[in-house]
């Protein structure tokens, strides 16, 4: 069943806001503004749309926040709602979205994330939890027992947590649009303070004000609408951990192992097809984790797998060529979807990959408690 | 620890859910404790009112052994809160009853923590009558 839809919708627009510091902007301008560029690059009317899907931001939960959007967008919606997975929502709408397009519901969604957690007000208020009294605070520190588990477990080394940090800040040093621009190197990185061993300062995503947008459709309609190049969504799947750290059943096998059979399953492909990744990074870890439980190498090799130039542009499966989550900005997702369809249209720039034709994107949110996968192509069926 | 610090421990562990209770009444007493489930048998924590194995209702809060191992840890080095001035580590604890706590490691250089190292409960009374359950090489 899932096969038949393999090819059958696609992303004809994308859009986003400057990365870092928006102050005195509110979350709701700053989503106003990467849709109104996603309508453009799309070259759609704003009237087409009929599906108005977001995720909340993390600084200011609150009920209601799509209805919001779709009154500033002045449009009334067949369709609208936001979901929660943490950081694999973006993937998880785009799922969302095809589900209602499926049912008839609607014809072009457009979904979209701010959020200000660098200069705006944060009013997201920790849940209490019985690892505070011991000081345990922050995701830096929950991400931390992970490499160190994986660490004791496989002998991971902090040279193969600093080659993937390298690899993506190499990358954003290449993307004028990048948060961080600055290349390091593997002796740059282990100078570096610790913040939670084993996890350097470089190890950690960047804090971006921002938002980003994108455009769904069915190649069907987009071909009617003249679109160029739809970027079809060859293969979705999602797979959550969901317990806390201290408590799941294994620290070192993330929601990839699951969301990623899903995905390959419905393409119909095996990791030798994807030509450029595009892997959430909020810490270095999570794509070391990701790739093996993709399956490009066998469970507890993803530190050597990073090493020696392999995920670089240039390398064998160039990965996070827009710098990812700790070069372009910690925005949860939004942006690792935008840069796989910039790929796959050849507008990559000084970083595009040589024959890009198809594009593997991972979100994944919570501490490795949520994962989504998606499979792009320009190739395809439908 | 400083005044500051006792604060910053007795308000965390007071605004946890009321099922967490009965945990540190019984760390107060310097007792180690989780719930049994009466049905299924099976140890749980965090404290929760139903069995994740089972859902049972029924269950009995146990004395456990406080033998365990380290499971992961990592050393902070970023101040978080005063209470907490780095270095300072934090643990994930394997009890021998097999279920996982959170928790610090004393007795032991940072530097010389390691997983599977063997543990043993030691409690620390951080202010009147709060006590966390620390855990130091066995």
């Amino acid at each position: 069943m899932s096969n038949n839809i393999s090819g059958k919708y696609c992303i004809i627009g994308t859009g986003a806001t400057s990365w870092g510091k928006h102050p005195g902007r509110s979350t709701e301008s700053l989503n106003i503004e990467a849709i109104r560029k996603a309508i453009s690059d799309a070259n759609i009317d704003k009237g087409d749309i009929d599906a108005v899907l977001c995720k909340m931001p993390t600084t200011s939960p609150g009920l209601g926040y799509s209805l919001a959007i779709a009154q500033r967008l002045g449009l009334t919606p067949k369709v609208t709602g936001v979901l929660d997975q943490e950081g694999a929502t973006m993937v998880g709408l785009v799922e969302y979205a095809i589900m209602c397009m499926e049912l008839g519901q609607c014809e072009v969604a457009v979904i979209s994330y701010a959020d200000y957690p660098r200069t705006g007000p944060n009013k997201l208020a920790p849940a209490p939890s019985e690892v505070t009294p011991f000081g345990w605070l922050g995701a830096p520190s929950s991400y931390a027992m992970i490499a160190r588990r994986h660490m004791s477990e496989f002998g991971t080394t902090h040279e193969q947590l600093g080659a993937i940090a390298v690899a993506f800040r190499k990358h954003g040093a290449m993307n004028p649009n990048a948060q961080l621009q600055k290349a390091i190197t593997l002796d740059d990185y282990l100078a570096r303070p610790w913040i939670a061993e084993p996890l350097r300062a470089d190890d950690c995503c960047v804090v971006s004000d921002g938002g980003g947008a994108i455009i769904v459709t069915s190649t069907e309609r987009a071909r009617s609408m003249g679109v160029e190049k739809p970027v079809k969504v060859l293969g979705l799947g999602q797979g959550h951990p969901s317990w806390d750290v201290s408590y799941r059943e294994t620290l070192t096998t993330s929601g990839a192992a699951v969301a990623g059979r899903q995905a390959f399953g419905m393409a119909g492909l095996t990791t030798a097809d994807i030509d450029v990744a595009q892997l959430y990074d909020c810490f270095s870890i999570v794509p070391l984790i990701t790739f093996e439980d993709y399956g490009f190498c066998a469970k507890g090799e993803g530190g050597a797998f990073c090493e020696g130039g392999r995920i670089e542009v240039g390398g064998e499966l160039p990965t996070n060529t827009s710098g990812g989550l700790l070069s372009e900005t910690g925005s949860p997702g939004i942006q690792l979807i935008i840069e796989a369809v910039s790929q796959l249209r050849g507008n990559g720039g000084e970083r595009q990959v040589a024959n890009a034709k198809t594009a593997l994107v991972s979100n994944q949110g919570g501490i490795m408690q949520t994962h989504a996968t998606m499979i792009l192509s320009t190739e395809g069926p439908f | 620890m400083t005044g500051a610090a006792n604060d910053f421990v007795r308000e965390r562990i007071d605004g946890l859910p009321p099922e967490h209770k009965p945990f540190w009444e019984a760390c107060a007493r310097q007792e180690l404790t989780a719930q049994r489930c009466d049905d299924c048998g099976r140890f749980r924590y965090p404290p929760a009112a139903q069995c994740p194995n089972c859902l049972s209702e029924n269950s009995t809060w146990q004395r456990l052994s406080g033998q365990g191992q380290v499971y992961s840890w990592s050393v902070i080095h970023h101040e978080f809160t005063p209470a907490y001035p780095p270095p300072y580590n934090v643990a994930i604890i394997e009890l021998d009853e097999g279920i996982r706590m959170p928790s610090n490691i004393i007795g032991c250089d940072n530097a010389d923590i390691r997983a599977g190292m063997p543990v043993e409960v030691s409690f620390d009374e951080v202010s009147d009558g709060t006590f966390l359950p620390r855990f130091r090489p066995a």
